[in-house]
């Protein structure tokens, strides 16, 4: 049986990082479910977070495999732990009809979503939050018109003990102090 | 400091790290390189294929444990190189690959010799590298070593763009290591996992040492050597472990595995404590995993965490370096003996003697001829020749396996064989970098007629440079090993197996390259033969025409319990009790 498995990773910004680290997945026939990448505050480095399904006795090899790569400053399993999780997506519902309009973004305040863009027989709207609240909106959206979205795929931040929560600083996002977790 | 271009930056780095010779074949975008080479110190040996310049690396590699260097052209040359990483990254052998690379304002625009070479060998390296800025250039050949050469070994490739190494950037020999935050190897082992591993040593009554590539890798030889002593268990060990241990040793048993010994076969299958060092536990060695070694408890040890209950699960494991592991880990047990006197010592020798007496009573064995050469009489000679001290390279095949089973090895990195990826067209070339590796010693190359042929080319190589290689064609005229599965378990339809057919007359096709070479069929031509090719100074070609039906014993079968061995061409039996 496949899981869900989460996984953020601390991964050197230099080109070919993230070929190594989805090669380590296709190599093993894992799907991607979601990737995200970017920057972090030290330019030289950036965070990833993967949603992939595994086998549970595969969950901990796959961590290791990902965390041999050269490239690869830390692998952390998030599946499991607790973490913030985020995500952000734009929907495009079109076709609203005139008398639905206020209906929808009454709708939209409930799951804090904001409208981005708009015309006479459209709304874009951009929500964020857990991927559940997201198919929870796009669910209700369609019964106002015809959704088109776009996901940026799940972001995970581990939380820290509250009584071990330093102050934030800059420091954070360095590899020794993700490290000393 | 005096600028210089890339390719003299290049090969100025490669000789900073240590590289003595380099195993290449030029081409287009690598012209700078060899403009470079043309009248530098850096030892060239010019191959005829690209492949067997990785093989060759790496048999320069497997002889010294030093880092061993192949160099090809962008496009084909690099793509060529492919297989040879493959098989070093399986076997965990140190290499630097250097390619070249169209110039940066060609790239993505299908140029000429083009080829996407990082992304086809990322996943064929331990790691590589796309160097487009020249400043990088020497810091990326340091790394490339680094990274070859520590922890657990692999093979790392330098794709360098022609603009790079047209270019001109200021040269430093002492430029150090930059750090590299995500690269980190754990040498010496965590106190906590010693004294647990102690513990669980301590109660073991039939402790059986389970050894491979990385006591190799890690010159661990002596320190596996003491460690079974204070152990005093019997040890093991993977086609990749040959030469760690004398064979003479009251504890060696053999190799273990789909064609190891009986005795080592039933030795870890019926062991109480497998103490695994620097192996994978490949399905070549346990058969099916689920019914490996049942009731035993297993004590891991290998340099890469990956490896640490990836097959089997680990009761205890260790991440570090296997002579560091087992220096402290002996040490231990040795004091641990003093404070609370010896224990299972008696438990210890009795099953130590059961295991050399299934030894005994099932040796390598096999049929005698008087008629024909039959192929394991081939291996027992030279294996008289070699005497334990010859470098010996293999192919892939039954032959590989023959010389796996009959030859002795007395040292660490004499024995050469494609042994994960299992690549033909691996032993004459790997031979002739072990030979440049160790230009005063004894190599053989030990290859399968169908081997030899994917390996032609090389003869050139050979004679060009006269390496005295001794090659010995173990000839059925099959592609045996495929040949031995269709007869046990395809009804003996052979198809496709068929050598012979097209096979070149060997002293002919040794004298058109200049080199010496015979053919023998007779039992009692083969001594004679051998010392002739032995006592030539330079290379020699012995083609020997053995027993075209002969099938490697024991065998388990691929998906049967390690215990199930088929001991000799009769119906299957389940051996022990």
């Amino acid at each position: 049986m496949l899981e869900r498995q989460l996984i953020a990773l601390l991964v050197e910004n230099k080109p070919g990082a993230l070929m190594r680290v989805a090669g380590v997945l296709t190599s093993r026939g894992y799907n991607i479910d979601s990737l995200t990448v970017a920057k972090t505050l030290d330019p030289t480095l950036s965070s990833m977070t993967i949603v992939t399904e595994t086998s549970p006795e595969n969950g901990e090899l796959l961590i290791k495999q990902i965390t041999r790569l050269v490239n690869v400053v830390k692998a952390v399993d998030l599946t499991e732990g607790k973490a913030v999780q985020r995500e952000l997506a734009l929907i495009k519902v079109s076709n609203v009809k005139p008398e639905m309009r206020a209906a929808l973004t009454k709708e939209a305040e409930i799951f804090r979503a904001r409208v981005v863009d708009v015309s006479p027989d459209h709304f874009t709207l951009e929500v964020t939050g857990s991927p559940d609240k997201i198919d929870a909106l796009i669910d209700l959206l369609h019964h106002y018109g015809d959704v088109q979205m776009i996901r940026s795929g799940l972001m995970a931040m581990a939380r820290l003990p509250q009584n071990k929560r330093p102050i934030p600083t800059l420091k954070q996002e360095e590899p020794e102090a993700v490290a000393a977790e | 400091m005096a600028l210089m271009t890339g390719a003299q930056i290049l090969i100025e780095s490669l000789v900073r790290e240590g590289g003595k010779v380099v195993f290449g074949y030029p081409g287009g975008v690598t012209l700078p390189i060899y403009d470079v080479l043309y009248d530098h110190g850096l030892e060239h040996i010019l191959v005829r294929h690209e492949e067997n310049a990785a093989f060759m690396a790496e048999g320069y590699a497997r002889a010294t444990g030093e880092v061993g260097l192949c160099m090809a052209t962008s496009g084909p040359g690099a793509t060529n190189l492919t297989t040879g990483l493959v098989d070093a990254l399986m076997d965990s052998i140190p290499i630097v690959a250097i390619t070249g690379q169209v110039p940066q304002a060609l790239i993505g625009r299908d140029a000429f010799q083009e080829a996407d070479t990082f992304g086809i060998t990322r996943a064929a390296t331990k790691h590589n590298y796309l160097v487009k800025d020249i400043d990088e250039l020497s810091q990326t050949i340091h790394e490339a070593f680094h990274i070859a050469i520590s922890g657990r070994p692999g093979p790392v490739l330098v794709d360098i763009t022609k603009d790079v190494l047209l270019g001109k950037a200021p040269y430093s020999p002492d430029a150090t290591l930059k750090p590299l935050p995500g690269f980190h190897v754990r040498m010496d082992p965590d106190e906590a996992e010693i004294e647990e591993a102690v513990e669980f040593l301590w109660e073991a009554e039939r402790p059986c040492i389970y050894a491979g590539g990385g006591v190799i890798s890690s010159g661990a030889s002596e320190e596996i050597v003491h460690f079974s002593d204070v152990l005093e268990a019997p040890l093991v060990h993977t086609v990749m472990g040959h030469g760690m241990m004398r064979s003479d040793h009251p504890h060696y048993v053999s190799m273990l595995g789909m064609h190891g010994g009986y005795a080592a076969n039933l030795g870890i299958s019926r062991c109480d404590t497998i103490v695994g060092l620097g192996v994978r536990f490949d399905d070549r060695v346990t058969g099916r995993l689920d019914r490996f070694a049942p009731n035993a408890r297993v004590l891991h040890v290998d340099i890469d965490p990956v490896e640490i209950g990836k097959n089997r699960r680990a009761d205890v494991g260790i991440v570090g370096d296997v002579k560091r592991v087992l220096q402290r880990l002996t040490q231990r047990l040795e004091e641990t003996k003093a404070q609370r006197g010896v224990q299972n010592s008696n438990k210890r020798s009795v099953w130590i003697d059961q295991v050399q007496g299934w030894k005994r009573e099932q040796p390598f064995q096999y049929e005698p001829a008087s008629a024909e050469i039959k192929p394991q009489f081939l291996m027992e000679r030279l294996d008289a020749i070699c005497d334990g001290e010859a470098c010996v390279a293999v192919d892939v095949g039954q032959h590989q396996m023959w010389a796996a089973q009959y030859i002795r090895f007395d040292k660490p990195n004499l024995w050469q064989s494609s042994s994960g990826l299992g690549a033909m067209g691996f032993g004459l070339p790997a031979a002739v970098g072990a030979q440049m590796a160790r230009p005063d010693d004894k190599v053989v190359a030990i290859v399968g007629d169908g081997g030899f042929m994917m390996a032609l080319s090389e003869l050139a190589t050979i004679a060009a440079n006269n390496i005295p290689v001794k090659i010995i064609i173990m000839n059925n005229g099959w592609l045996g090993m495929v040949r031995q599965w269709q007869e046990l378990f395809f009804d003996r339809r052979y198809s496709q197996v068929d050598m012979s057919a097209g096979f070149p007359d060997i002293p002919m096709l040794a004298a058109s390259f200049g080199l010496k070479g015979s053919t023998i069929r007779r039992p009692e031509e083969l001594d004679g033969a051998l010392k002739e090719a032995f006592d030539e100074d330079g290379p020699f070609l012995l083609n020997v025409m053995v027993t075209r039906e002969e099938c490697v014993y024991p065998m388990v079968p691929a998906g049967g319990a390690l215990e199930e061995m088929l001991l000799g061409p009769q119906a299957p039996v389940a051996v022990g009790d």
